[in-house]
């Protein structure tokens, strides 16, 4: 239940929703979309990537001199959990065709491929199978699959909506492959949102100009990954799959080659060898890092590990100075700050609200505009709503969707969400949810090729921890297709490449070579990574725990 | 607001408070973690709860907002015989709640070729039989922090009702509760996965639109177009990019 004082702007939004409403209805733009001006000024403004302090310069490794997001220049710029001396590589304690580093949808989707095309492989993830921003995805998949909506069309949205950054084959791959990733995960069993004659249901998101949003309610990610993760389930002979034991460390051989990893067992504490004909990196992303010390949609374990394994073993990386921020982050109440509130909801015609009633952007610019408008509103102009324990946000009003969608819609539609809120006492069919900016995604990652090849051999990645398909800004529903697509991909490449694959001598001394780097450059810091776990214990906890210690996030 | 470093540190705990056990005037209640008595933040939910009372979670956490079902929590209260079920990451505690997580719960899967088997009760039959045994007991409906019917979709598992499976066990999120305190001994999760793949491949009505638009992709209808687009220079994509119509 909203605090008493809300409800003086809780009415406004009642009273403006009619007339919002008839506009909605008349089939006219409900507000001017911004213009490429407009759009380059919000974002230099009030976009976070665009403070100073949120960028620094890299001083080692295969990026060196660039200006990378400061968090995740930290991270790369660590320690390692090891050294080439601890290990014996002369006898592997797993040998298998492809290792797979992740196992979310794009590792699960890899695995899937690998499997039909020959090849043995083991997944190794750091939680459960499963346990991924795969599985949280609510709103949808974009794929063009509608007559009046080519494909081209498709490549065009995204590509405008990443700023022109987007490498032209990645973003041809993705959405060439769209339509037949959705008849894919038909096959596999996907029960995607039809009409009763099997036509597919259509939404838009931010940044489309065909509706193209693809859904399965708003459990999308969970219908699609479920049904992977059973798949792969299904094939325990040739798929095995490690849980709580992630790669900490890529395993190179004499001429350059990857060739595995070393496994870490979170429980036993326990090193392990993986020896590896091709690895797939399909990690995701790093939400869990709270840039900015931002709130974030992301699970519990999106701490950019193969960004970190990757970059130590040489591997370059692609726009990582670019970060995306969910418009729609819940605020209120405290207890779910952050989670995710669906796109979809603006695609079925939500509005964001300020306290004085008013629409005050397009509701359907990229996300990052879309975000940048939201911070305009609350920080510039102030015309956002304080919240008891003291964070900004705008209305999403979502009763709205009830009137041009018809009764009962959104419990049909948005299942998740309403059970969200219904928790706490707040109807989103008849009250808005109050939202603000939320850490999201990595726009950036390994840069790859269409093949999903990096420039270290043998190594192959998917997904969010790849860089180059969304440029600098992923458009909604492209991140379900992305680890689709691309973990097929992966799948197909590695599969083809360990046919030809000679694998020498295995090397861990890329790991003391960046650690001399380290001392060379005089970095001094007590940071560790992969990060693996953010921590989350009350710093007065922390000083009673005399004996545990704390190495940046690490305990 | 979102950008203050707090949020990150304590998520669950109100940003007032500075010290753990002060004297902030901030409401806590006690919580038995495993049976060892903690104070927390009266409104934290159950993860927060742990994390603040310093444990670092590696079972028992996943997604932390409802969807990935790795926070299944068993948990009673002072002066109630009843065993209550729910997520950590969206139950809120209460005071004198005695929790346990369940890190792992075991339940069988049947292993099967989604090309070989028919949306039928044969398949049930086949693939979990032990699906016969319930006792319409309605256990696991009410175990369920979903709140899904999930009695009346394994009563529709019986008698071969595959949409109506899909349907009712839509949202489950395969936490594991209902396994857990079925008397049958049934894995309703894994059951209701099957269904919704049977559905999804065997009976849901195909899309016309999708079969022509692969068929193009198959002649390569779209190859020139992607071709004259990746050539195109920033500029005029730009101009192609904002003067493009709108559905």
């Amino acid at each position: 239940m909203y605090p008493d004082y809300m409800s003086e702007s809780l009415q406004k939004v009642t009273q403006s929703r009619n007339k919002r409403f008839e506009l909605a209805k008349s089939g006219k733009a409900v507000f001017p979309p911004m213009n490429a001006e407009e759009r380059e000024d919000v974002l230099n403004k009030f976009h976070p990537d665009y403070k100073a302090e949120s960028r620094r310069k890299i001083r080692i490794g295969p990026n060196k001199g660039e200006l990378l997001t400061t968090e995740v220049a930290d991270i790369l710029e660590s320690h390692s959990r090891i050294t080439s001396k601890l290990f014996d590589l002369s006898t592997p304690d797993y040998e298998t065709d492809i290792l797979i580093i992740g196992g979310g949808g794009g590792g699960c989707a890899a695995a899937i491929i690998a499997q039909q095309m020959g090849a043995k492989s083991i997944i190794s993830t750091k939680l459960r199978l499963g346990d991924a921003n795969s599985m949280m995805s609510q709103g949808g998949m974009q794929a063009a699959v509608t007559p009046q909506d080519p494909p081209t069309r498709h490549y065009l949205d995204a590509i405008g909506g990443g700023h022109f950054d987007n490498k032209p084959e990645l973003v041809r791959a993705l959405t060439e492959d769209g339509p037949e990733v959705v008849k894919w995960l038909e096959d596999l069993g996907v029960v995607w949102d039809k009409a009763e004659d099997g036509t597919l249901q259509v939404l838009h998101g931010g940044g489309t100009s065909r509706k193209r949003m693809l859904s399965c309610r708003d459990y999308t990610g969970a219908i699609i990954l479920r049904t992977l993760m059973d798949e792969v389930r299904n094939h325990p002979e040739e798929i095995t799959v490690l849980e709580f034991m992630p790669i900490i460390e890529l395993i190179l051989d004499h001429k350059g080659q990857c060739a595995g990893g070393v496994l870490y067992n979170l429980e036993t504490e326990e090193y392990f060898t993986v020896k590896a004909k091709a690895t797939i990196i399909a990690t995701g992303g790093y939400g869990r890092l709270h840039i900015r010390g931002f709130d974030t949609t992301n699970h519990y374990g999106a701490t950019g590990d193969g960004l970190v394994m990757a970059y130590k073993a040489g591997a370059r990386l692609l726009y990582m100075d670019s970060v995306q921020y969910h418009p729609t982050g819940s605020v209120f109440p405290e207890q779910i700050a952050g989670f995710l509130i669906t796109e979809k909801i603006r695609g079925a015609g939500g509005q964001p609200i300020n306290k004085y009633g008013e629409l005050f952007v397009f509701p359907r610019e990229p996300r990052d505009v879309e975000s940048s408008a939201f911070i305009r509103e609350c920080l510039e102009r102030k015309n956002g709503i304080k919240t008891p324990s003291g964070r900004v946000g705008i209305w999403l009003d979502s009763p709205l969707i009830e009137m041009l969608q018809g009764e009962g819609y959104i419990n049909k539609q948005f299942p998740a969400m309403h059970r969200q809120f219904i928790r706490y006492g707040i109807d989103i069919t008849k009250e808005p949810m109050l939202v603000y900016p939320s850490l999201h995604y990595q726009n950036g990652g390994i840069e790859i090729n269409e093949k999903t090849e990096t420039n270290i051999r043998g190594l192959f990645v998917a997904g969010e921890a790849s860089g180059g398909v969304h440029g600098r800004n992923r458009l909604m529903g492209n991140s379900v297709l992305d680890y689709n697509v691309f973990g097929r991909r992966a799948g197909k490449y590695a599969t083809d490449y360990i046919k030809k694959a000679k694998i020498g001598k295995l090397t861990l001394e890329h790991v003391d070579k960046y650690e001399k780097e380290l001392r060379d450059a005089r970095i001094k810091t007590d940071r560790v990574a992969p990060v693996l776990l953010p921590s989350y214990t009350p710093e007065d906890v922390r000083k009673r725990q005399l004996t545990a210690c704390y190495e940046g996030t690490l305990r | 607001m979102a950008t203050k470093k707090t949020a990150k540190k304590k998520p669950a705990a109100p940003k007032k408070k500075k010290t753990k056990k002060g004297t902030s005037q901030e409401l806590m209640a006690t919580v038995f973690i495993m049976g060892k008595a903690h104070k927390v933040p009266a409104e934290a939910t159950i993860m927060g709860a742990i994390e603040y009372a310093g444990y670092q979670l590696k079972r028992g956490a996943g997604c932390r907002e409802g969807f990935c079902g790795a926070c299944a929590t068993v948990y009673r209260l002072p002066g109630d015989y009843k065993i209550y079920t729910g997520l950590a990451c969206t139950t809120l505690v209460k005071d004198g709640m005695w929790l346990a997580q369940l890190p792992s719960f075991p339940g069988q899967k049947a292993i099967y070729d989604i090309d070989k088997i028919k949306p039928n009760v044969e398949t049930i039959q086949m693939l979990y039989p032990e699906v016969f045994r319930c006792v319409a007991c309605n256990t696991c409906t009410k175990s369920c922090p979903q709140d899904l019917e999930v009695m009346d979709y394994i009563q529709a598992a019986m008698r071969g009702d595959i949409a109506t499976v899909m349907d009712l066990s839509f949202d489950c999120i395969s936490c594991g509760m209902c396994a857990i305190r079925c008397p049958a001994e049934i894995v309703q999760y894994n059951v209701g996965l099957l269904a919704r793949r049977l559905y999804g491949k065997y009976l849901s009505t195909k899309s016309k639109a999708l079969e022509k638009r692969l068929g193009e992709m198959k002649r390569n209808k779209y190859a020139k177009e992607y071709k004259e687009l990746m050539k195109t220079n920033k500029k005029d994509l730009k101009k192609k990019y904002y003067e493009r119509d709108t559905e």
